[in-house]
């Protein structure tokens, strides 16, 4: 009972951490009709901004430090943290913006499948550099609680679980203020008849750069909070985030629908149940590949949700395919 | 004041659509711009509110100005706010929004938000359906209510000058009626009105000035009554030919050779 208490906190940690990425994955082709594989090069980059600004004593590019630099790494307090939370979210934010106006502005009306293969490179393009800034290592995000844990009658929870899916929770009622605010309507109309919003006035390249920097910032907080989870990476940014990041991503929006907001909530904690319960129990009852089931559960999962409902359990069923 | 001069456009650098179509519309007119299906009517509304890129057109030649200023390569959302609002051929509600949401988008460029609220009061006075169906998606309205709507969206702008594209395509005789009162109402109050139309009954008959085009451009033009008159249009356009027995024609002895257009196009 303990064990399966304890492996539903984390199924649900991981959910909502997997619900933000797919969050940002939404917004970006709601806004845009583009793919973004490059969310996981992007939320990689954001838990580097994070990691920069707590970990080291001053900003590299910046001759004077870091103001808000912590004394002690790894025991920030939690506001000082925030702040730098917020900032770099905001760095992270600028990256969208850059590569939105450099990679996608120019390539706008060109096919879906184009688009797809320019994240593809944008995702290898950004990869060095942040395998370069990672090193073997791997560098502390600079968690405020540590790894403190609670425990309620045995079961042991880290209090990062807790973060995860407050953080969910708070990405999700900000989309859905966003979804109602000025221009999220905008961005909607765009998403439904580009040529019908321009006649309304709508700058359409200027919703282009929100559903970017807007879906960047999702995509690197997903990142953070996952470094902080006491799974492997623990509290740093490692190389362990980052390869195939995007690819744990794609069952959850497929599942979900590709431009549901709900969807990608629902999907995210779906892929991670199955991917969690499958590590826990699967590789205890059965002799063959052990631990291996978490990796592959959630890309069978995907593959049945496409061969039954190709547009997902709560997408528009028009959607073009690639 | 709206002109246009020797306007030339062409889609994907070799389909020569407008060839030098020139319009006027004076303030607080209605003018009507008819023609049949090909003649470059919506071309022309897409020059004015800027959206030829979309289908990869451009204007190669002539220019538009509005109030004096040059809009010839303006881009869509200024020309919004300079107070041309443009009502799309077929409606284009955003149907997965609802009626209020519909109508903010329309009001995008504007944002002071006192005469947004005080407009969109305006819309719906203008339009008590819309007032019922606030919340209602618009993908689930009836091709009349979308038409309303579409329309009110348009006006949420606040604009000086209204272009609307085949208001009455696909709507019942009596939603016509209801869309050209509309258009007269807002004329009243001084709205100028470029109604782009092959109904040409509607249009020239709330009219103030016409304009008849053909294979991009301008073959005919007179008050609308003149218009209405004419033995031409009657023949092509409104289909009110008289034989010399005075009887309604029938169609099953019609000689198209037996009359010509006068023009020349």
């Amino acid at each position: 009972m303990i064990i399966f208490v304890q492996t539903l906190s984390k199924a649900i940690a991981l959910g909502s951490i997997y619900a933000i990425l797919a969050l940002s994955f939404v917004l970006i082709f709601k806004g845009t009709q583009v793919l973004n594989f490059a969310a996981g090069a992007i939320s990689m980059a954001g838990a580097m901004f994070m990691s920069i600004l707590v970990a080291d004593a001053g900003i590299p590019f910046l001759p004077w430090g870091n103001p808000l630099a912590p004394d002690a790494g790894d025991t920030a307090s939690i506001p000082m943290w925030l702040v730098h939370l917020v900032i770099a979210l905001m760095l992270a934010a600028l990256l969208g913006l850059v590569l939105e106006r450099i990679a996608i502005r120019p390539m706008i009306g060109q096919p879906l499948f184009t688009m797809a293969v320019i994240t593809l490179g944008l995702e290898i393009a950004i990869r060095p550099f942040n395998l370069d800034a990672v090193a073997i290592t791997g560098r502390s995000v600079g968690i405020p609680w540590g790894t403190e844990t609670w425990s309620v009658g045995g079961a042991i929870f880290p209090k990062s679980y807790l973060a995860a899916m407050v953080a969910a929770a708070l990405a999700f009622v900000f989309v859905f203020w966003f979804y109602r605010s000025r221009f999220g309507i905008a961005m909607r109309a765009v998403a439904f008849d580009q040529e019908a919003a321009m006649a309304q006035g709508i700058n359409v390249g200027r919703v282009f750069a929100m559903a970017w920097a807007l879906g960047a910032a999702l995509a690197a907080l997903a990142a953070i909070f996952f470094a902080m989870a006491p799974w492997p990476p623990a509290g740093n940014v490692s190389l362990e985030i980052h390869p195939f990041w995007v690819f744990r991503v794609l069952p959850v929006v497929v599942l979900g629908g590709l431009d549901s907001v709900v969807g990608a909530l629902v999907g995210g904690l779906i892929i991670a149940f199955f991917e969690i319960f499958a590590g826990q129990y699967l590789a205890q009852w059965t002799s063959i590949l052990g631990p291996g089931y978490s990796t592959i559960v959630p890309y069978l999962v995907m593959l049945v949700v496409l061969l039954i409902k190709p547009f997902g359990l709560f997408g528009t069923e028009e959607i073009r395919r690639v | 004041m709206l002109e246009i001069a020797n306007l030339e456009v062409v889609y994907n650098e070799v389909i020569l659509v407008l060839r030098g179509l020139s319009i006027e519309l004076p303030d607080g007119e209605i003018v009507a711009l008819l023609g049949s299906n090909g003649a470059g009517k919506t071309t022309t509304a897409r020059a004015v509110t800027a959206l030829l890129d979309n289908h990869n057109g451009n204007i190669t030649k002539g220019s538009i100005t509005f109030d004096g200023r040059d809009i010839t390569n303006a881009s869509p959302s200024s020309i919004v706010k300079g107070g041309i609002a443009q009502v799309m051929e077929g409606r284009r509600c955003f149907g997965e929004l609802n009626v209020d949401e519909n109508l903010q988008t329309g009001a995008f460029t504007n944002r002071n938000k006192a005469a947004v609220a005080a407009q969109y009061d305006k819309v719906m006075e203008l339009f008590p359906i819309l007032a019922e169906r606030r919340k209602q998606l618009a993908g689930y309205m009836s091709g009349g209510e979308q038409q309303m709507l579409a329309i009110g969206r348009a006006l949420m702008a606040q604009p000086k000058m209204l272009i609307l594209d085949e208001p009455s395509l696909g709507l019942a005789p009596l939603l016509v009626q209801q869309v050209r009162d509309v258009i007269v109402e807002l004329n009243r109050e001084g709205m100028s009105v470029l109604l782009i139309e092959q109904n040409a009954m509607m249009a020239l008959s709330i009219a103030n000035h016409g304009y008849i085009m053909e294979n991009g451009k301008i073959v005919m033009e007179g008050t609308g009554s003149k218009l209405l008159a004419d033995d031409d249009v009657k023949e092509f356009y409104l289909g009110l030919h008289q034989d010399e027995g005075g009887q309604r024609k029938s169609f099953r002895d019609v000689k198209h050779y037996k009359r010509r257009k006068k023009w020349a196009s």
